[in-house]
């Protein structure tokens, strides 16, 4: 069994398709793999053992029927906590969400479940998303498997950590301000934020609506990029989603980069940048120069001002997002000591003081702020012109090349706790990756090195809108061109 | 000073309901009177993940209002969030629109005066909260469905004036098929802003705005109560607060919400859920083709097109599929329309009243409405018979009238020689009276043709009876 | 703030939070320095119309499914406490 290890999406697919494997047993791996190594590392909120086991052997039922299977059956892939899952918990990561069961599947669900994927558990993250360490989960501390003192990376941590300790063959996150590729980053994978609108936000739950996106990790590129085939397009329940076609993404990747034009943004190689993490970059970029790119200096002025202007945004629509966990039709409902019943005003504010976390009460705050009357220019609307500039910067540097070069994170993984207390230091962790969701942009973190304690670095490769197909190809030359990927993080039973 | 010496500021500010099937931003059905929560989804109950996606007939209903009363409607549209609390608001915001409106500007013209429209804007609906001693129980059917705001501009002085603009705005929109303007039910419902000033005075009073009056008589009662108050604490020199005010219809009073009201700070902001709408010239156009002619305009176009009285065209426009029936049964029927107008507004508007007027249309068409005017027209059938005719084919759905009429005998007949029989027969039998007639009791002549008529059994052509009557009695 | 949010926070979280804001609000003050006259703000990066859909109904949730989370409920209605007056 161990020599199958690990296996990637693809290759577990068509071992399954051919009779190689059995689904079922592919499956009690995965749910192995999460018993023994889940304890400690904390990825899962909820293992959906039982489900999972069903929709294997249902996958071996259609293969035995000879039947065709789809383009994911039998793979286990594991989902955030803050997608919709019908009769499955969907706690966002929330005190204020515990108990709650969805009456409806989110779409990328439904189409998960359309091409045969076996729901394996929801996993861990950030109370709504909100964080960059995984550390404003509610539920669990969820650990860095390259070095379990350390954070994954957040807020779609959990995540990265049930692919890259290999519980799962892959993943859904999603993604506001990084937190697909940071986490993917710090936790040696790949992960891939989609251009806004590619891939449908329906039961998504909300944190920021104009920056999320769901998108997918897996140990590979060509992983990724196969289920970003499967979770992309056009969706009429959403009504941000585009219209436009989807490529099979997987059969397009090249190996060679010749012709490729490379921006490096001089403005992201400055002062809070980790030596080791710019060192592995440099390293990075001139592979990508030997397969054939072409590199070049260009400018994003406005980068100072993203985080900024991405904290104003995302909070002020996270407040008004964060209004409907009243207490009313779902979830958590505060009562009195004695267990009576609150006047309506104390049951309110007492639900949402005692469900919601920390960090999520700073950020409806700020956003409350943000947009009060008195404020609303000067901070929301500000904020909004902003991000116009920041657009443009972007629509001019891809007017002169194809793909943005970046380091992911500035540092790779942090002991956990390093930042708690310290609010803006953590916002300060996605500064590379903010300004790809406020452009509305797709971007892809690919490990590219390690530093000397062994903790994973990654590469982002950025790109206009609905240029997957071309960051995915150049992530995926250089992928192919290093020996990154053949490195797995020290298993407990081999430690 | 007295009370003479103030003059009030109303403006109004109407929600109306559409007429759509499904919710405004969900597919959940509109139908009143659903037991609690049996028209929701994740959509509506603002499940977490839920997204709204936009009725594109409520557009269609916006622009149609807009243009129907002189609306600019606004090519770039966006909805807003309006953020507060409240147990029958699911996602703690409700979708409207803010700073960029569906409609601006436009007009209605009432009772001989201008009142200006600032804006009409799309909006969801809240549910509804029932309060007992324990609690309140929590009902979202009616959460997402469909409103319209109509916002007039402060042009109205007094009650009377904005019960004629409530109830001309409320013609409107049933007219135009987008409200069934039932304030009972609350499909069309009014707050109105007041406030009062020294007579002929620039600046405006402090306004009070009064909520939750549910019938036209209500309205002009609380705004006359509210006016008559505040020039009470304006004489005894005090000054108006602003604030909402509740009508009261047992005590026929006003009054202010009790307790700290909250500063409202609706963080109004765009709705990150929905893209702007762009809305082209050419789906403006597609509307205005389909608008119908509005009342008044009609109702000019009816006097000098069909030569009808005043009278008649009010009664034929008040609604608007008789008014568009009246059209079709002139384009049938070639004769004097002030005939057809009496037509409809008497026998057939009283089974059309009955039946609902849209069920008789489509019992009895235009072509056989005409045939029916036709026919008496060139004496085959009294106007009795007509009557009689026109009842049957409604209760059939179906029939040819000249089948009718030959099945049933109720030609009537204009044979000179069978109807001098009559005459005859019914002068001879009557001598006395035919002394008194020639004596000078020239009345008598009505009893005379309506004996002819009862021998005849109503089928004898009365003009021909009161010619021959006439002839026989001077001879 | 915490009030409009309904949020009500122990005194210590208060001063926490007012200085951790403050800090963050120091932090985004950096924007004023932009020069963002004459530029039409972003609050998409989609450049497409709101799409429609048309005025068809689709079914509702079964009742016990609408529901079946609530915390309470009477028959088929949420229900909550009393509502006290100016709430
Ligand atoms: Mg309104
Ligand atoms: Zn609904």
């Amino acid at each position: 069994m161990t020599a199958r290890y690990p296996m990637g999406l693809i290759e577990t697919r068509d071992a399954i398709a051919c009779g190689d494997r059995r689904a079922r047993d592919v499956c009690d791996e995965a749910l192995r793999a999460i018993e023994t190594r889940d304890v400690e590392l904390g990825a899962f909120l909820h293992v959906d053992a039982e489900g999972a086991g069903r929709d294997a052997e249902r996958i071996d039922a259609v293969l035995a029927r000879g039947e065709r299977p789809g383009d994911l059956a039998g793979v286990p892939i594991a989902v955030k906590d803050v997608i919709v899952t019908r009769g499955l918990p969907t706690t966002c990561g929330s005190r204020i969400l515990d108990g709650f069961i969805p009456p409806y599947d989110a779409t990328v669900i439904a189409r998960l479940r359309a091409a045969g994927a076996v729901l394996i558990g929801k996993t861990n993250c950030d109370e709504f998303a909100m964080g960059s360490s995984n550390e404003n989960s509610a539920y669990r501390v969820a650990r860095n498997p390259w070095d379990t003192t350390r954070v994954p990376g957040g807020s779609s941590g959990g995540s990265a950590v049930a692919v890259a300790a290999n519980m799962c063959a892959a993943s859904l996150g999603s993604d506001t301000g990084g937190s697909i590729r940071q986490p993917a980053s710090l936790a040696g994978v790949v992960g891939l934020k989609p251009t806004y609108g590619r891939v449908s936000r329906y039961g998504l739950v909300a944190f920021a609506s104009s920056l999320d996106q769901v998108g997918p990790f897996a140990r590979a590129v060509r992983d990724v990029a196969e289920l970003l085939t499967v979770i992309a397009g056009h969706d009429p329940l959403d009504s941000t989603s585009v219209d436009a076609p989807v490529p099979h993404y997987s059969h397009n990747l090249r190996t060679t980069l010749k012709g490729v034009r490379v921006g490096v943004p001089r403005e992201y190689f400055v002062e809070g940048i980790d030596a080791e993490v710019e060192r592995a970059v440099r390293g990075a970029l001139g592979r990508l120069k030997d397969l054939g790119a072409t590199i070049h200096d260009v400018s994003l002025p406005h980068t100072p001002y993203a985080l900024g202007c991405y904290y104003l945004i995302a909070t002020a629509e996270a407040s008004s997002n964060l209004a409907r966990y009243d207490g009313i039709r779902f979830g958590f409902r505060a009562a009195r000591a004695d267990g009576g019943a609150l006047a309506l005003r104390e049951q309110y504010t007492a639900t949402r003081e005692r469900g919601f976390g920390d960090e999520v009460k700073r950020r409806i705050m700020l956003g409350t702020f943000a947009l009060s009357s008195g404020y609303y220019d000067a901070y929301y609307l500000k904020a909004q012109k902003v991000r116009a500039l920041i657009q443009r910067d972007f629509d001019a540097a891809f007017r002169e090349v194809d793909v943005i070069a970046t380091p992911t994170s500035p540092t790779a993984a942090w002991k956990l706790g390093a930042k708690v207390a310290d609010p803006l230091q953590m916002y300060l962790a996605d500064i590379y990756t903010v300004s790809c969701n406020l452009a509305g942009n797709c971007g892809v973190s690919v490990p590219c090195g390690f530093t000397s304690e062994n903790l994973p670095i990654g590469l982002q490769i950025l790109g206009p809108a609905f240029a997957e197909e071309r960051i995915l190809s150049v992530a995926h030359a250089y992928e192919q061109s290093e020996a990154w990927r053949t490195r797995v993080p020290p298993h407990p039973e081999t430690a | 000073m007295t009370r003479a010496d103030f003059e009030a500021v109303i403006g109004l500010e109407v929600h109306a309901q559409l007429l759509t099937a499904s919710k405004l931003f969900c597919g959940c059905s509109t139908t009143f009177g659903a037991p609690p929560n049996h028209h929701t989804c994740p959509v509506c109950l603002g499940l977490p993940g839920a997204l709204p996606v936009l009725s594109r007939r409520a557009v269609e209903f916006a622009i149609r209002l807009g243009l129907a009363v002189g609306c600019t409607i606004r090519k770039k549209n966006r909805f807003a969030r309006k953020n507060y609390f409240y147990p029958d608001l699911p996602k703690g915001y409700q979708i409207s629109q803010y700073e960029e409106p569906i409609c601006e500007g436009g007009r209605l013209d009432v009772a001989g005066k201008v009142v200006r429209l600032r804006r009409i804007h799309m909006e969801e609906d809240a549910g509804k909260c029932v309060h007992d001693a324990a609690g309140s129980s929590v009902d979202l059917n009616r959460a997402g469905v469909p409103l319209l705001e109509i916002v007039s501009e402060p042009d109205l002085s007094t009650p009377e004036e904005a019960g004629v603009y409530l109830r001309a705005l409320r013609d409107i929109v049933v007219y135009l098929g987008v409200c069934d303007g039932n304030m009972e039910e609350g499909s069309f419902r009014c707050d109105a802003n007041v406030s009062v000033r020294r007579a002929g005075a620039r600046e405006l009073g402090t306004r009070a705005e009064i909520k939750n009056v549910n019938s036209f008589r209500f309205v002009e009662k609380a705004i006359a109560y509210e006016i008559a108050r505040q020039v009470d604490v304006v004489l005894s020199g005090g000054s108006v607060v602003q604030e909402t005010r509740l009508f009261d219809s047992d005590r026929g009073i006003t009054q202010s919400m009790r307790g700290k009201e909250e500063a409202h700070d609706y963080r109004y902001f765009p709705d990150p859920d929905l893209l702007p709408l762009d809305i082209a010239d050419a789906s403006i156009d597609d509307v205005r083709r389909t608008l119908p002619e509005l009342p008044a305009a009609r109702r000019s176009r009816f006097l000098v097109e069909y030569g009808i009285s005043e009278a008649d065209a009010v009664v034929l426009t008040a609604d608007r599929v008789v008014a568009e029936f009246f059209d079709v049964v002139m384009r049938a029927y070639a004769g004097d329309g002030r005939r057809a107008a009496g037509f409809l507004r008497t026998d057939w508007l009283r089974v059309a009243n009955d039946r609902g007027a849209a069920d008789v249309v489509a019992r009895v068409p235009a072509a056989k409405i005409a045939q029916l005017l036709q026919m008496v027209d060139a004496g085959t059938i009294s106007i009795a018979a007509r009557r009689e005719v026109f009842a049957l084919l409604v209760d059939a759905g179906e029939g040819d009238p000249e089948a009718i009429v030959r099945e049933r005998g109720l030609a009537q007949t204009s044979d000179a020689g069978a109807i001098e029989a009559a005459v005859d027969a019914v002068l001879s039998a009557n001598p006395n009276e035919v002394a008194a007639y020639r004596a000078g009791k020239e009345k008598l002549l009505s009893f005379f043709v309506g004996q002819v008529m009862k021998a005849t059994r109503g089928k004898a052509n009365p003009a021909i009876v009161n010619d021959l009557v006439l002839k026989r009695l001077r001879s | 703030m915490a009030s409009l949010a309904r949020l009500e926070l122990s005194a210590d979280e208060v001063d926490r939070y007012r200085e951790q804001l403050s800090q963050i609000l120091d932090y985004v003050a950096d924007l004023d320095a932009i020069d963002t006259s004459g530029v039409e703000p972003l609050s998409h990066a989609v450049p497409i119309s709101a799409p429609m859909r048309d005025d068809s109904t689709r079914p509702s949730l079964p009742p016990d499914e609408a529901l079946a989370n609530a915390p309470a409920r009477d028959e088929t209605a949420f229900r909550v406490p009393p509502i006290l007056a100016g709430e």
